[in-house]
């Protein structure tokens, strides 16, 4: 009876394991530029709180070479003198530093939208954060797929 | 003298937005390479770009290792009156280019 229970008992013991080891690999290499990434947006924002919406990234889906990407950042604002866009900062969850980039916009600028061309180390989170002429923020992000990573290869 | 790319409208009516493109030759090293005898490639990048409309700042931008080689900025400003844009890129190890563009409001 002993030696019959015990395959059962290790099978058991096994999947238990098996379920901690995938747990561990899904949630840590995440987590820690992840962080990174919201200490550099609570850096901008303070304690204020973030709205989603508003803001639209334009990103393509797929990326084939991570070191020329396509970006452009829209924000649904009428750009006049009482209502515009103040700044649009960029950030990436998985590249060696988050920010991308600061843009800095006013009234004059007549429409909330601005192309640039960024790199990309991973496949991951873009997020741009916006802040308002009356001090509120707002965000967006896309998600992108990239299958040749740029900055960390070697010469 | 790096070379740079500005596209303005060459004539615009009054209060029409229009659309800037501005590219300047750069390789944006971005600080994070490593050659194959494994010494890191120190940065050289970009870090601040503005325009000014007749002297008064329209957009400008920080930019990060994350930008792109040879830094591509569209952005978009109200034609308010004729008068010259001017574009300046500043960068690490001295870099620093101006152009300008000229632009005729009707």
């Amino acid at each position: 009876m002993k030696e019959r229970r015990r395959p059962a008992n290790s099978r058991r013991r096994f999947l238990l394991a098996a379920g901690g080891v995938a747990a561990v690999l899904a949630f840590e290499p995440a987590d820690a530029t992840v962080a990174e990434m919201s200490d550099a947006m609570r850096k901008v924002v303070g304690g204020a709180p973030v709205a989603k919406g508003r803001v639209t990234l334009e990103l393509p889906p797929l990326v084939d070479n991570g070191n020329t990407v396509a970006l452009t950042v829209r924000v649904d604002s009428p750009m006049t003198a009482r209502d515009h866009v103040k700044t649009i900062h960029v950030f990436t969850e998985k590249n060696p530093q988050p920010n991308v980039a600061t843009f800095r916009l006013g009234p004059r600028a007549g429409r909330a939208s601005v192309a640039t061309r960024i790199r990309l180390a991973d496949t991951q989170t873009v997020v741009a954060l916006c802040e308002m002429s009356d001090g509120t923020f707002c965000s967006g992000s896309a998600d992108v797929v990239v299958t040749l990573a740029a900055c960390l290869e070697e010469l | 003298m790096a070379r740079a790319l500005i596209t303005v409208p060459a004539s615009a009516r009054h209060g029409e937005i229009i659309e800037i493109k501005a590219i300047v030759g750069h390789p944006m090293e971005p600080g994070f390479r490593r050659t194959q005898l494994g010494t890191l490639i120190p940065r050289d990048i970009v870090t601040q770009f503005a325009c000014t409309y007749n002297g008064v700042e329209v957009f400008s931008a920080d930019l990060y290792p994350a930008i792109s080689a040879n830094p591509y900025l569209a952005f978009f400003t109200v034609a308010t009156e004729s008068g010259t844009l001017v574009f300046n890129w500043i960068g690490d190890n001295g870099f620093s280019v101006t152009e300008s563009a000229a632009i005729a409001v009707t």
